[in-house]
């Protein structure tokens, strides 16, 4: 292997592609090559640097210097100062605390090496090229199935996954390891594994990160889903919307196929796995696991009753295990770390990291991944770098439209599934929507009714009639028109659609209606009453 | 995508039906393509028969599906589809603001088309963009951290193109 005296990676993501991340490379390749230089520097394209919003992003090593805001001016710049007089240039280095803080991406031989242990899902992620299954196979990759198919049988690779205490990434945290236990036992030669990559919780984009800049991660992790349960197919259903990271898992996927770790008799073994890729067509409904097969399935993509659960009855009626793209990312570490491992990280009842994708009113807004456990504080005050403009946090939208708004009192409180739950919270799927006090409670509640109302697929009338009545109600209130009745009755109405709804879709509507009429009663009833809205949004 | 033949023509019907087996879970793949071979990317009436029958499954399933999902559409569209994220993301970071000032540049409201057929105008739930909100997307292009300038930049580079 040639050895460089440095390497610089180009973070490529939508937000760098946006800022002309493409062009920058090119001229870094040219002005190296210019230079004499080519030899010694190696320029890489890599997934993201959990840096978004900071323009073009780079990163040399091994200095492990990021720079933010790259323009085409400065790349002579950084050539001629840094990568040849070895001097760097200060004011295009990233300046928050971030750095400091959270390992963005430590390579394996670094001196911080101890940080690394949050990275489990997005350790890849910003170090290796995605679309080399060598860099992944070189840092570690596919040893984990060797280690399955060579050292352990199907039921051991469930029962290490189970002991883990590995819970679902998705949104909902059920435990992995049962669902493939369930499969596993199914008496039946088809079985399927399928990756959830229908990622339309809005506010969520960590399953895009992992897949644009690790995609082997998730394909290793459903060949272990297939080798525990017994099944040679899987399918990657995939958001139409999600261009790179379709173009880049068909990439891993040929790859892979190349090299024998998917198709037939894979490493030589009976075992044989096969992987396709299936687009959906826009509709946030299907990333529910029964919905998503009937989608797949070439239908509606309505719910169905459940039981059986997919683990039994899915795809065509076959044992199926669904599982999201995070879930998926961590099983090859679970594999080869073990289960002490990971339960040595996170807290007791979710062992583990947690990606968080940090929005809205916050300095630094992005993706990071810690241990479960961490508090809100943390994560907005020293990985978001704060409040944006230095304005006083109000709110925090955690898990998406069907999340819950948590309030001051719950800064201090550890995130994972079992603690917010006990607090009537939910993580959901990582989504941090953070607000400041310039935000109108009513104004973002209509904006996730209307979301509701519109996704709603019409299956059931409590969520087809009560998303519409919902929407209806608020825009009264922010129009200044709402009765003092209302109150009373939009959480009476959500209530009864947790109560009688299908699906989780129709369910979840109460959590954001009333974790916002618990935290904000008194400016939802100053809209109501003296039809005022206080930070001016309403009504513009 | 083959351009060489006509639009609409039983050829191209057929040599898309042909590329899937006429199984019912390739019915998404076979309403994408014959939906991206239409210049005024919509299905037409007789994309619904063709496919029921190589299906063998009822028109109105046909329909059903392609009412379902908001990729499709039954009602010819512009050359571009402007899908503009609606989002709490979005919202919260003003992209009512932009969505106001594009409506204002192509003098359509959501779900319309404009009068030279370029653009449909199309609201969307949520990108997975949000790291940079307010984002929309024109067919296959994300654009992000937009203002009404941004935005407006956006839409005559399109414009220019066509002229």
């Amino acid at each position: 292997m040639k050895f460089y005296r440095n390497h610089v990676l180009v973070g490529i993501d939508t937000s760098t592609l946006l800022s002309g991340a493409k062009g920058i490379e090119e001229l870094l390749v040219r002005e190296i090559h210019k230079r004499g230089l080519s030899s010694e520097i190696k320029v890489l394209e890599t997934g993201s640097l959990g840096i978004v919003n900071r323009g073009v992003v780079l990163l040399i090593y091994p200095e492990g210097c990021y720079y933010v805001n790259v323009k085409s001016e400065d790349v002579s710049q950084i050539v001629e100062e840094h990568l040849l007089k070895g001097r760097v240039v200060k004011r295009l280095l990233l300046k928050e605390p971030l750095k400091e803080k959270i390992s963005t991406t430590v390579l394996p031989e670094s001196p911080l090496d101890v940080r690394r242990q949050y990275r489990v899902v997005l350790k890849n992620c910003g170090v290796i090229d995605p679309d080399k299954i060598d860099e992944y196979i070189a840092s570690g990759g596919y040893k984990a199935l060797e280690k399955a198919l060579f050292q352990m049988n199907p039921e051991e690779v469930t029962t290490q996954v189970k002991k883990s205490g590995l819970l679902g990434r998705g949104g909902a945290g059920f435990p992995t390891g049962i669902k493939w236990e369930i499969s596993a036992k199914e008496n039946c030669k088809e079985k399927y594994v399928i990756c959830n990559a229908d990622e339309g919780e809005p506010g969520t984009f960590k399953d895009r990160v992992i897949m644009e800049g690790d995609p082997h991660g998730v394909i290793e992790g459903m060949l272990l889903a297939g080798y525990a349960i017994g099944a040679d197919k899987g399918f990657i259903y995939i958001r139409g919307e999600y261009t790179l990271s379709i173009g880049r898992m068909e990439k891993a996927i040929e790859e892979a196929r190349k090299y024998g770790l998917l198709g037939k008799n894979i490493l030589e073994t009976d075992f044989s796995f096969e992987i396709e890729m299936r687009k959906g067509a826009g509709a946030y409904i299907c990333g529910e696991e029964t919905a998503l097969i009937e989608s797949m399935e070439g239908k509606r993509g309505e719910p169905r009753n459940k039981p059986p659960y997919p683990g039994t009855y899915g795809l065509w009626g076959k044992p199926t295990v669904v599982n999201n793209v995070e879930t998926l990312a961590n099983i090859p570490s679970i594999i080869n770390q073990g289960t002490d491992w990971f339960r040595s990280l996170g807290t007791k009842e979710t062992p583990g990291t947690k990606v968080y994708t940090l929005l809205g009113h916050i300095m630094n807004q992005g993706v990071i991944e810690v241990e479960t456990g961490i508090t809100l504080r943390k994560v907005i005050f020293d990985f978001g770098g704060g409040m944006k403009d230095g304005k006083e946090f109000k709110s925090a939208l955690v898990g998406g439209a069907a999340g819950c708004f948590l309030g001051k009192d719950m800064l201090d409180v550890k995130m994972d599934y079992a603690n917010l739950k006990s607090y009537k919270a939910v993580l959901g799927s990582g989504a941090i929507l953070v607000m400041d006090t310039s935000t109108c409670i009513i104004d973002i509640l209509k904006c996730i009714l209307n979301f509701f109302r519109y996704e709603s697929c019409g299956k059931c009338s409590p969520c087809r009639i009560g998303t519409d009545k919902l929407y209806q109600l608020i825009s009264e209130v922010s129009m200044g028109r709402g009765k003092k009745e209302y109150f009373k009755l939009m959480l009476e109405l959500a209530q009864m659609m947790n109560n009688a709804s299908f699906c989780p879709l129709g369910q979840s509507v109460l959590l954001p209606l009333s974790s916002a009429f618990k935290y904000f009663e008194d400016e939802i009833m100053e809209h109501i009453i003296k039809k005022r809205c206080p930070a001016g949004v309403c009504n513009k | 995508m083959e351009t060489s033949v006509n639009f609409g023509s039983q050829e191209v019907q057929e040599k898309i039906l042909k590329k899937y087996p006429p199984r019912r879970d390739n019915l998404l793949y076979i309403l994408h393509d014959l939906q991206d071979t239409n210049p005024q990317n919509y299905l037409t009436s007789v994309d619904v028969r063709a496919v029921s029958e190589y299906l063998k499954i009822s028109p109105s399933q046909v329909e059903g599906v392609i009412s379902f999902y908001t990729m499709f559409s039954r009602k010819p569209r512009g050359k571009y589809i402007i899908r503009f994220c609606d989002s709490p993301t979005c919202h919260l970071m003003k992209g009512t603001d932009v969505l106001e000032e594009v409506k204002k540049i192509l003098k359509i409201n959501p779900e319309e088309t404009t009068n030279d057929g370029l653009f449909t105008l199309e609201m969307t739930s949520c990108l997975g963009a949000c790291g940079v909100a307010p984002a929309m997307m024109i067919n296959d292009e994300i654009y992000g951290n937009l203002t009404s300038l941004k935005a407006r930049e956006i839409i005559e580079t399109y414009q220019r193109r066509e002229k």
